[in-house]
């Protein structure tokens, strides 16, 4: 494998990133486009719904933008890190922030022995990292940094606002198809054939018709597409989180060892459930971890982001598939 | 003959704007170097602080090591006093620092009570995130230049740095000073 930069790495995933949700803003838009051509018979119903669709998106946008992180914290089980309480972890924070020239953030601590870290914060003031006590006794500083950077680039790139923008987005193709979906149950239902434009009729029969079927099966099939890319989305953010923590320690061993260590790390994070699980560094469900095939996984498989990170060095990537393979990695 | 004027003035008034905001992009990129360039001394400072801490904690320890402990305190107030006669003695200092603070460590491997001591420990991870400190910021500094040197060179920026006074700026660049290995002395007696 010829080696990348991580600057290569990071461009590619960038663009991978705002093409996929260019994407999914476009699912939103043609499915608000064609649902209100449905219901109305004519453009000009279809162009209102679908600036209704966009407006309720930036309504919510709105609405997530300012809850802050204290939600994620609670249900997570984090406490603030005491004084002293773990002066190395604290060291290395300051250390990376420094690296990154970002205020250091927050930082916590969540009592488990599994191994894993998040961040959350909608920008660089406001910003939180939680680490397990696990993580922090089983790594070693270089490694260490490795996460920390993983973790801090998060919050560099506004992945967590960016994150949040895509939800949106996915939430509303889902509204909108679903209320869709009901308002043709219920009108089939109770309505019988009773065409529903009955003031505009030049040229909606026919063509009204068919836009009732397309419709109905982009609303169907909307959600589920709109969340393939969410989750495509999801991963290429994971790769451009670790090209750019090599950005920040010029270390790609250290993370790769870490990862290692944690994907060959057995216990169960008990605090994370499907709600979180996107945002830690590894998937903490572990089933989901070893299935992780591609498309439905919030995270890309572990062999993949570290064959990425071999690639920065020019080393030969490793063909195991299996997380076992990775036990004895040096 | 009236639309043609509007859109002159309009195109005039695209650029105008335009400028303002590349002009103001270049300021803000070299602003961001100064701080950069001043972080680094900060760091270095913070050894230079923590350097007594650390004799006075070991030398009840391993009072008879006189001539170790002295070599760093001496190495100290070297690298203080070299900060003033430019990067190549300032470098040459900083490394004869390093080199006396390991041969301190290595020393201090043969005390099982210092080495277990909290304060020594503690004292050594503030040493070790100092070093790193240094080196990020450093790193940070570079990150700066690199940014802002790219920005300068590129359209359309590249149209008003020159005639503003946006010079390119020289990274950070370790001499040959530091590139040697630092000498460890085990004073082995």
């Amino acid at each position: 494998m010829t080696a990348t930069s991580f600057y290569q790495q990071q461009a590619a995933n960038r663009r991978n990133s705002i093409l996929l949700v260019l994407v999914v803003a476009l699912i939103l838009a043609a499915l608000g486009f064609v649902i209100g051509y449905a219901i109305g018979g004519n453009v000009e119903t279809a162009v209102i719904v679908l600036i209704g669709a966009v407006a309720l998106a930036l309504l919510m946008t709105a609405g997530s933008y300012f809850s802050g992180d204290s939600l994620v914290l609670a249900v997570s089980q984090a406490h603030e890190v005491k004084e002293d309480q773990a002066p190395q972890l604290v060291d290395v924070v300051k250390e990376l922030s420094l690296a990154a020239g970002l205020p250091t953030p927050r930082i916590y601590l969540i009592d488990d022995t599994a191994t894993n870290a998040f961040a959350t914060g909608r920008d660089p003031k406001h910003a939180s990292i939680a680490v397990t006590t696990g993580l922090v006794q089983k790594l070693d500083r270089e490694e260490l940094q490795g996460v920390i950077g993983h973790e801090l680039s998060h919050v560099r790139n506004y992945d967590i606002r960016f994150a949040l923008l895509v939800g949106v987005l996915v939430g509303s193709i889902a509204l909108l198809a679903d209320f869709f979906l009901r308002l043709t149950f219920w009108g089939a239902m109770f309505g019988g054939g009773r065409s529903r434009s009955s003031s505009n009729r030049e040229g909606g029969g026919g063509l009204q018709a068919v836009m009732v079927v397309v419709a109905l099966v982009f609303a169907v099939v909307a959600p589920i597409f709109a969340r393939f890319v969410q989750l495509a989305v999801s991963r290429q953010r994971e790769y451009l989180a670790d090209a750019s923590s090599v950005e920040l320690t010029r270390n790609p061993y250290g993370l790769e060892q870490a990862l290692a260590k944690i994907a060959g790390d057995r216990e169960v994070l008990e605090a994370a459930n499907r709600a979180t699980q996107h945002l830690y560094i590894v998937n903490p469900i572990k089933k989901f971890e070893e299935r992780s095939k591609g498309l439905f996984s919030t995270h890309p498989p572990i062999v993949d982001r570290i064959n990425r990170l071999r690639a920065l060095t020019g080393e030969q990537p490793l063909d195991g598939s299996s997380v076992k393979d990775l036990q004895g990695l040096d | 003959m009236e639309i043609a004027l509007i859109v002159i003035l309009v195109i005039l008034a695209i650029g105008v704007i335009g400028g303002i905001l590349i002009y103001n992009g270049l300021v803000q990129r070299r602003l961001r170097v100064d701080e950069a360039f001043a972080q680094i001394d900060v760091q270095l400072k913070r050894r230079y602080d923590l350097i007594p801490n650390l004799v006075e904690a070991v030398r009840g320890y391993m009072g008879f090591e006189k001539q170790v402990l002295e070599n760093v305190t001496n190495a100290r107030a070297n690298a203080i006093a070299a900060g003033a006669q430019g990067p190549a003695a300032q470098a040459a200092a900083e490394n004869a620092l390093t080199g006396s603070l390991r041969s301190l460590f290595a020393v201090a491997e043969n005390y099982p009570d210092l080495k277990a001591s909290q304060n020594v420990l503690a004292l050594q991870e503030q040493l070790t995130t100092t070093e790193n400190q240094i080196a990020f910021s450093r790193q940070h500094y570079n990150s700066m230049v690199r940014d802002y040197n790219t920005n300068i060179a590129s359209f359309p920026a590249v149209l008003l740095a020159g005639p503003f006074g946006f010079i390119r700026r020289e990274f950070f660049d370790a001499p040959d000073e530091v590139e040697q290995v630092p000498q460890v002395n085990l004073n082995l007696q």
